[in-house]
């Protein structure tokens, strides 16, 4: 459906269907997620280091302010042959490799980090793809298996499916925020021991495309679940930096992990992964990210590293990038200022309108007939359950289509707003839901919104009818 | 608890490149270089792979000029860059959505697509090229494959490409060029090839490098119009790799792409053989591997091939720069630009310069007892034959090497060159090669030659 909906209308500006008259004169995307299309600025510290680095002339020119030559100098010198154009190590650029173990330990209080731990990945999917690869069985034998929440991203299935692993399903509990339930999980190891062999299971937090942001507490229960069930944590962090529910609170799994103590903090293996292409700042058109592996065997990361030395490592400016955003300037240095104006009256500011546009959208949608909507705190996305009547169902399945599915594409076609259908994010046994992302604060969402409202009433007034 | 067993066998069965072991035992020599040990030179010298930027070649002027103005747009506005620069980086940038930072759409941005097949038609002299068969990709060396559970006839010697097949689950089934004769392909090593492929697994497809790397071998068209045959009447997928078409080193040596030959074989091979040709800006005089730009072009392809492989590289988000990259190297300036002329200058000085270093290359082995190297028309590397003494061989066996990574590892050590061993590439038991780069500044090859030519000798007398 996603890709459907992607090549029909690629983007805002694409010219709507041929010959068919409609209502609107271009679509927009409330399911994809491109923030610097939708405006938000990129930051300029960021774009002048990169310059530099790729324009090394540009060391000399004392327009750009002295902190950003000096890192523009430091990383230039970190590349082969002082040239951004070089090939990298396959893990990435060992100076980078340590920023990034720097920004760890940082972030975890001081939770040891191993440099040599960290594999810098073209994107979070590509390095996903990578480990689920790497943990995949061969034909003959048992079939691997991961524990998979539902929902789940919507690329998730593609990808497991890609490297021939059985995903099984535990469920998250909608009616608590979309919260985990260990019940739930030892249910789904007992259906998993059944029919495969499960080895790993996948979380996201922030939860995509729920919003959920676990506490301590659940994190800790997840562990001590994984360390019982022997299972390898595939920890999906992506979306650690919007964090946007007052009051809420974000971990990594790793610090808690380390706070449990040398019987978890020795035993458990995790990856777990972070990508640029997220967080507020959005540099998605660099492709960087990385994964951190804790407590893996030497052997099993040679291996990781020679599958991604014929996979794809990291473009060489999306590594930089990484070191600038996980590393930013210090209040002493001369771009600090310049920076966290973008930061703050740019990104901060968005971040604000994420929590009230999230606010708003659960608001607003749970007030449309037919739908409820669970508060989402983290991440980008809210996801409504939606209850579609019994025609719906019937013209979806004469249709070919799920339900949610249809009512995508009507509201496509109709309103041309296009939001992402639940079953995309998993099969959840005829319950229906949408996938919406309100982060942006343009005019051009607003109306979108309104857009929805008018096609969820329409809709089920068609139905009466 | 042993993680091995979790490790997916097929990842498993992966060679182990020695080229990774001599990697690290250049990095420990660094690491004592700079605490001070002692040794007979300064530095490590790394031409085991193609990397021009760290081997004292430049990068394009105008390229970084235009891919610096679109990274900060402010330089767009400033006088500090040549017009011409500030035009082509205004224009890109709004094609790309006004930053390096937005998504890409999974098969490239259009306009990149589109100048790709632009400049395909020019190539190819008037050979139509459709957009719609062209997919932006991450560069050469990853190329995504559909090619799973199937055979691919792999050239051997070649990078380890072989190894990428395995980990997607196809078969590298290796048929051998020629040593002896400059290393061109013969058809009737493919048929034996073929032969045995069908044995073992399904084969559907034809791997085939050229201008050769690391053979340096340019084909001729009727070699090209060989392989086009056997693929038709085989019914073999012809995946064409042609990174290195844009420098030529041989006098009077022509680059033909396979496409071109293909239309003008006509009916009915012209409509029938299903090309697919790959091409870099990581290679050539951009030599910008790590920017990961480059793109794949299919002809005759079934459409719904066309789809499924879409499907399969959407997951994959294209970088932007490396597209910038791809872009400016295929539309390049026009005479009378202002950047035109310095970047004329660059492309012939890079040309110049590779000429020199495969000249001066083979005078000094040439001088040199039990080492050959057959004619480079083309391509970056050099691959020269190691003709070893039987006690170096003995001794490489007793200490559990192959003997050609022996002679790299002792070679590193002792002179702080890195090459790659010819093993790495495919090549059977018996003959032995090494493999190094010649995409070097003038300085710096004639320092690899030095060391080289000092150690050789000196390796030739110790095992006489």
């Amino acid at each position: 459906m996603y890709d459907y909906l992607q090549s029909n209308f690629s983007h805002d500006s694409s010219p709507p269907f041929q010959g068919v008259p409609k209502t609107f004169s271009r679509v927009v995307d409330l399911c994809s997620f491109d923030p610097q299309r939708e405006g938000v600025p990129p930051i300029t510290f960021l774009q002048q280091v990169l310059a530099v680095c790729f324009y090394p002339e540009l060391l000399s020119d004392e327009n750009f302010a002295l902190d950003v030559r000096q890192r523009a100098r430091r990383l230039i010198q970190s590349c082969e042959g002082s040239s951004v154009g070089c090939y990298t190590p396959s893990s990435g650029l060992v100076y980078i490799q340590h920023r990034i173990a720097e920004f760890i330990t940082r972030r975890d209080a001081g939770v040891p980090t191993d440099a040599h731990s960290i594999f810098i990945c073209s994107g979070f999917w590509r390095t996903l793809t990578m480990m689920t690869k790497l943990l995949s069985s061969s034909e003959g034998e048992p079939q691997n298996g991961v524990l998979v929440p539902l929902p789940y991203p919507h690329t998730l299935a593609m990808v497991l499916g890609l490297a021939g692993i059985r995903s099984v399903p535990y469920r998250l509990r909608e009616d608590t925020g979309w919260a985990m339930d260990l019940e739930e999980l030892q249910r789904a190891i007992r259906t998993a021991r059944g029919c495969c062999r499960p080895m790993a299971i996948f979380i996201s937090n922030p939860g995509n495309p729920t919003g959920h942001v676990q506490n301590r507490k659940s994190i800790e229960e997840v562990i001590k679940f994984a360390a019982a069930e022997k299972l390898f944590l595939l920890v999906n962090e992506v979306d650690q930096h919007s964090v946007h529910g007052s009051g809420i609170q974000w971990v990594s799994y790793k610090k808690v992990l380390f706070d449990m103590g040398p019987k978890y903090w020795e035993g458990v293996q995790m990856a777990s992964f972070h990508s640029l292409s997220n967080g507020l700042m959005g540099e998605c058109g660099l492709r960087a990210g990385y994964m951190e592996l804790v407590n893996v065997d030497k052997e099993v990361m040679i291996f990781a590293e020679t599958l991604l030395n014929m996979d794809i490592s990291s473009p060489v400016p999306g590594q930089l990038a990484l070191d600038i955003l996980l590393n930013p300037p210090q209040p002493s240095e001369p771009s600090y200022d310049l920076y966290t104006q973008v930061v703050e009256q740019e990104i901060l500011t968005n971040l604000a309108t994420l929590t009230e546009n999230a606010l708003r959208a659960h608001d607003f949608l749970n007030s449309l007939p037919g739908m409820s909507c669970q508060p989402a705190v983290g991440g980008f996305y809210v996801y409504p359950r939606v209850d579609l009547p019994a025609e719906v169902l019937e013209r979806a399945k004469a249709a070919g289509v799920e339900a949610d599915v249809l009512y995508c594409q009507e509201l496509l076609e109709e309103q041309g707003v296009c939001v992402g259908a639940g079953s995309e994010n998993g099969n959840t046994g005829g319950e229906y839901h949408l996938r919406l992302d309100p982060s942006s604060n343009t005019p051009t969402r607003k109306h979108a919104h309104t857009q929805t409202d008018r096609h969820m009433c329409h809709f089920l007034m068609e139905i009466k009818h | 608890m042993s993680q091995h067993r979790l490790v997916n066998p097929l990842v498993r069965n992966i060679r182990a490149l020695k080229r990774g072991a001599l990697v690290r035992q250049a990095v420990r020599i660094e690491e004592e270089i700079k605490q001070g040990m002692k040794k007979p030179y300064n530095e490590v010298i790394d031409v085991s792979r193609d990397n021009p930027h760290a081997t004292g070649m430049k990068p394009m002027s105008f390229s970084r000029q235009v891919i610096a103005s679109c990274i900060y747009p402010e330089l767009i506005d400033s006088d500090k860059m040549p017009l011409d620069v500030r035009e082509r980086a205004k224009t890109l940038l709004e094609c790309i959505g006004g930053s390096v930072g937005c998504y890409s759409d999974t098969i490239g941005i259009p306009i990149m697509r589109d100048s790709v097949s632009d400049f395909l038609t020019r190539r190819d002299e008037g050979v139509p090229s459709a957009s719609g068969n062209i997919f932006i990709t991450h560069g050469s060396d990853h190329v995504p494959t559909l090619m799973q559970d199937s055979g691919v006839l792999t050239p051997v010697p070649s990078q380890d490409f072989g190894n990428a097949l395995v980990a997607s689950g196809a078969t590298a089934v290796p048929y051998y060029l020629d040593g002896q004769q400059g290393w061109r392909l013969h058809t009737e090593e493919l048929q034996r090839a073929l032969r045995s492929a069908r044995e073992v697994c399904d084969p559907i497809a034809l791997y085939v490098i050229n201008p050769g790397d690391p053979t340096g071998h340019v084909q001729s068209r009727e070699s090209m119009e060989e392989i086009i045959r056997f693929v038709y009447e085989e019914k073999l997928l012809l995946f064409a790799n042609e990174d290195h078409q844009d420098i030529l080193i041989g006098e009077g040596c022509m680059f033909i792409s396979y496409k071109k030959v293909l239309a003008e074989m006509g009916s009915p091979f012209s409509d029938a053989v299903e090309l697919a040709s790959i091409h870099s800006a990581s290679k050539g005089f951009m030599g910008e591997g790590g920017l990961h730009g480059g793109y794949l072009e299919l002809v005759n392809f079934d459409p719904s091939v066309q789809i499924e492989f879409d499907r399969l590289i959407s997951l994959l988000g294209l970088p932007i720069i490396g597209q910038l990259a791809l872009e400016v190297m295929l539309n390049p300036l026009q005479p009378g630009e202002p950047s035109y002329e310095q970047y004329q200058e660059e492309i012939q000085h890079i040309r110049e310069t590779l000429v020199h270093n495969v000249t001066r290359a083979f005078e000094v082995l040439d001088s040199l007892p039990g080492i050959s190297c057959e004619p480079i028309n083309g391509g970056a590397s050099m691959f020269p034959r190691l003709h070893l003494p039987h006690i170096a061989i003995h001794q490489a066996k007793e200490e559990e090497k192959l003997p050609d990574f022996f002679y790299c590892s002792r070679l590193l050590e002792q002179t702080g060159l890195c090459v790659c061993p010819g093993s790495d590439l495919g090549l059977p038991e018996g003959t032995y090669h090494i493999r190094l780069c010649i995409m070097t500044s003038v300085d710096t090859m004639e320092e690899v030659l030095r060391r080289l030519g000092k150690f050789h000798k000196q390796f030739m007398k110790d095992f006489s």
